[in-house]
């Protein structure tokens, strides 16, 4: 089978720029894809080697073991430490690449599947923040994009205090007015829903607050712009012009902010897994940079490395489904 | 020019606070005339009341003094990460925007990667290697936001660079030093003042979650992060402690993102 590379007869101009676009444009995306995993891994290897100390010494429990001139030389040897630097990158290097992040020092269990047991709870808790904060922000702008200027003032500078709050004081202040105050929530994480839904409000509340902001701004325009005028002058009603055209307008910017929101919801994941006591990948890591856990540490930085590429990369994608002129430039 | 009428009610409630943080930054005495470290032993726990605002520690300690006087350790551990993060920022940023292709193509693959480290876990990978304190986590909030200002100020200096005046000022035979210096820098300027606003109260929020997570300063420093590290143990039964000194955080966070945003639309005017 062979790919129509060139216009053929059936295409038009516009089409064939389409296809021609998109190989390109995939195999580029892809290629800066694997250059940032193998950098981001490089650097982290060579980072960890900053560490002052004796490695062997941190897998048999830190300075305070006292571990025996044969154990740590065992240990070594059982790690690879003896090996020069660039063999161990190497060795390292290949592991990767099948997937062996290696063994955890503080849990003695690989890596893998300590990233495997915490990597759902904090997806869910990253997810449902997500809706939660997309939702907050929509009602935030629908409501002060319709009801004059004192309410987008006003609007305005609640989305700034919200994107301003630290993750810790709005987990205390949640807790203490949900679990002390009204006691309608626990104050740490229990399995279920209930223990779901304070650490997802802390994270959102935040990113609602970005969200709003950007969104509210690129709304006020699309509802000025000629296209609306347009729609309206075809006789579109109002919730057609608001959910067909200003919302997709508004929804550019925001999707442009995927990459940014997956940073700050692994950050704050770090801190609300910690104070609501809660599974997941953040608190891992936590436990894992205070015990010194070197490939744990690693390991997690490389996941969330790949988690964001694979979002950054939607991201693009999405853009352009969500906007035509990008499909038809470049 | 914007008369003073025209100043939204934000920015002006935005300077009060600020002026207050600073005053307590500079002489915190003005504003709270005891001793941030004297213990009463007798007076622990105490809620909030009239002859202590915001209660007492563990160790009878007025929360309020301690507030004030940890206000000037906080307001410049968020000045120095700030700068710290523009310094590195405005290398890059020039280096992409003013150097030759490959310089450019080079910077922005550095930054690229950068990004694939989110801020806080930048932060945490830096204090694994060079151990927690205030010192490395104020180093490492300025590390983190550095590649997120580099692409700001790269794409302010590849906007200005075109500029219609520094074409003009190429024309009129000027040298490539005075258009950098003469119009260039004082064009960036402008948003480099604004990302530092937004960015003190930024840091300030990272540097404290960091001591909040117990690898930033440490009690019985007055500092907020250090206050919030220590109260934590008594969420529970003794909100007073941790509520106070992140509600200053907080404060301050939210006063200059205000005033950022509020220069931001007087610079963009």
């Amino acid at each position: 089978m062979t790919l129509p590379l060139g216009p053929t007869a059936t295409t038009t101009t516009a089409e064939s720029v389409r296809r021609r676009s998109w190989l390109p444009w995939a195999a580029a995306r892809l290629g800066g894809v694997a250059f940032v995993l193998w950098a981001v891994a490089t650097v982290t290897f060579f980072a960890i080697r900053l560490i002052p100390g004796d490695p062997a010494e941190a897998i048999l429990g830190g300075p305070g073991s006292q571990a025996s001139r044969e154990a740590l030389a065992q240990a070594r040897k059982d790690y690879g430490l003896d090996l020069p630097l660039g063999i161990q990158y190497l060795h390292y290097l290949g592991r990767l690449a099948t997937g062996d992040l290696g063994t955890s020092y503080s849990l003695r269990s690989p890596v893998t599947t300590v990233i495997g047991q915490n990597l759902g709870p904090t997806l869910l808790l990253a997810v449902s923040s997500l809706l939660i904060a997309v939702v907050l922000a929509l009602l935030l702008a629908l409501w002060s994009s319709r009801s004059g200027r004192v309410a987008a003032a006003a609007g305005s500078v609640l989305e700034i205090i919200a994107s301003a709050v630290p993750h810790f004081w709005l987990a205390i202040a949640l807790i203490l007015l949900f679990s002390t105050a009204l006691g309608w929530l626990p104050p740490v994480s229990v399995p279920g829903p209930a223990g779901l839904i304070l650490p997802a409000l802390t994270l959102a509340i935040p990113l609602a607050g970005f969200l709003g902001q950007v969104m509210r701004e690129s709304l006020l325009d699309a509802l000025a712009s000629p296209f609306v005028l347009a729609a309206r002058a075809r006789g579109e009603g109002e919730s057609g012009v608001f959910w067909r055209h200003a919302l997709r307008h508004a929804a550019i910017p925001a999707i442009g902010l995927a990459g940014w929101a997956f940073g700050s919801l692994i950050s704050g994941a770090v801190v609300v897994e910690t104070i609501f006591a809660r599974p997941g990948i953040g608190r891992s890591l936590l436990s894992a940079v205070q015990d010194r856990d070197v490939p744990l540490v690693l390991g997690v930085v490389l996941i969330v490395a790949v988690g964001y590429m694979l979002v950054t990369t939607l991201t693009d994608l999405a853009d352009r489904f969500v906007d035509p002129r990008l499909r038809e430039r470049s | 020019m914007k008369r003073l009428s025209t100043v939204a009610p934000s920015v002006v409630v935005s300077l009060a606070i600020l002026l207050f943080i600073g005053i307590a930054a500079v002489a915190p005495n003005l504003l709270a005339p005891g001793n941030p470290l004297a213990i009463h032993p007798t007076a622990s726990f105490l809620p909030p009341s009239l002859g202590h605002p915001f209660g007492t520690d563990e160790s009878g300690r007025d929360v309020y003094t301690r507030i004030i006087h940890g206000a000037g350790a906080s307001v410049l551990i968020g000045i120095t990460a700030t700068a710290i993060g523009l310094g590195l920022a405005i290398v890059f940023g020039l280096l992409a925007g003013l150097g030759p292709r490959w310089l450019d193509f080079g910077t922005t693959r550095l930054l690229e990667v950068l990004f694939a480290f989110p801020g806080l876990l930048f932060a945490l990978l830096f204090i694994v290697i060079y151990g927690p304190g205030v010192l490395t986590s104020t180093i490492a909030v300025g590390l983190a936001t550095a590649p997120g200002y580099s692409r700001i100020i790269r794409s302010r200096v590849l906007v200005v660079k075109r500029a219609p005046y520094i074409e003009a000022s190429l024309v009129l035979g000027r040298s490539r030093f005075f258009r950098v210096t003469r119009h260039l820098v004082p064009n960036v300027a402008g948003s480099l003042f604004v990302l530092a606003t937004l960015g003190i109260g930024q840091s300030i929020v990272w540097a404290s979650s960091l001591s909040y997570l117990g690898l930033g300063a440490v009690p019985p420093a007055a500092e907020w992060g250090a206050m919030l590290s220590g109260g934590r143990t008594y969420i529970s039964s003794f909100w007073w402690l941790t509520f106070f000194p992140g509600l200053f955080i907080v404060l301050t966070a939210a006063a200059t993102t205000l005033l950022g945003r509020g220069l931001h639309e007087r610079v963009r005017s």
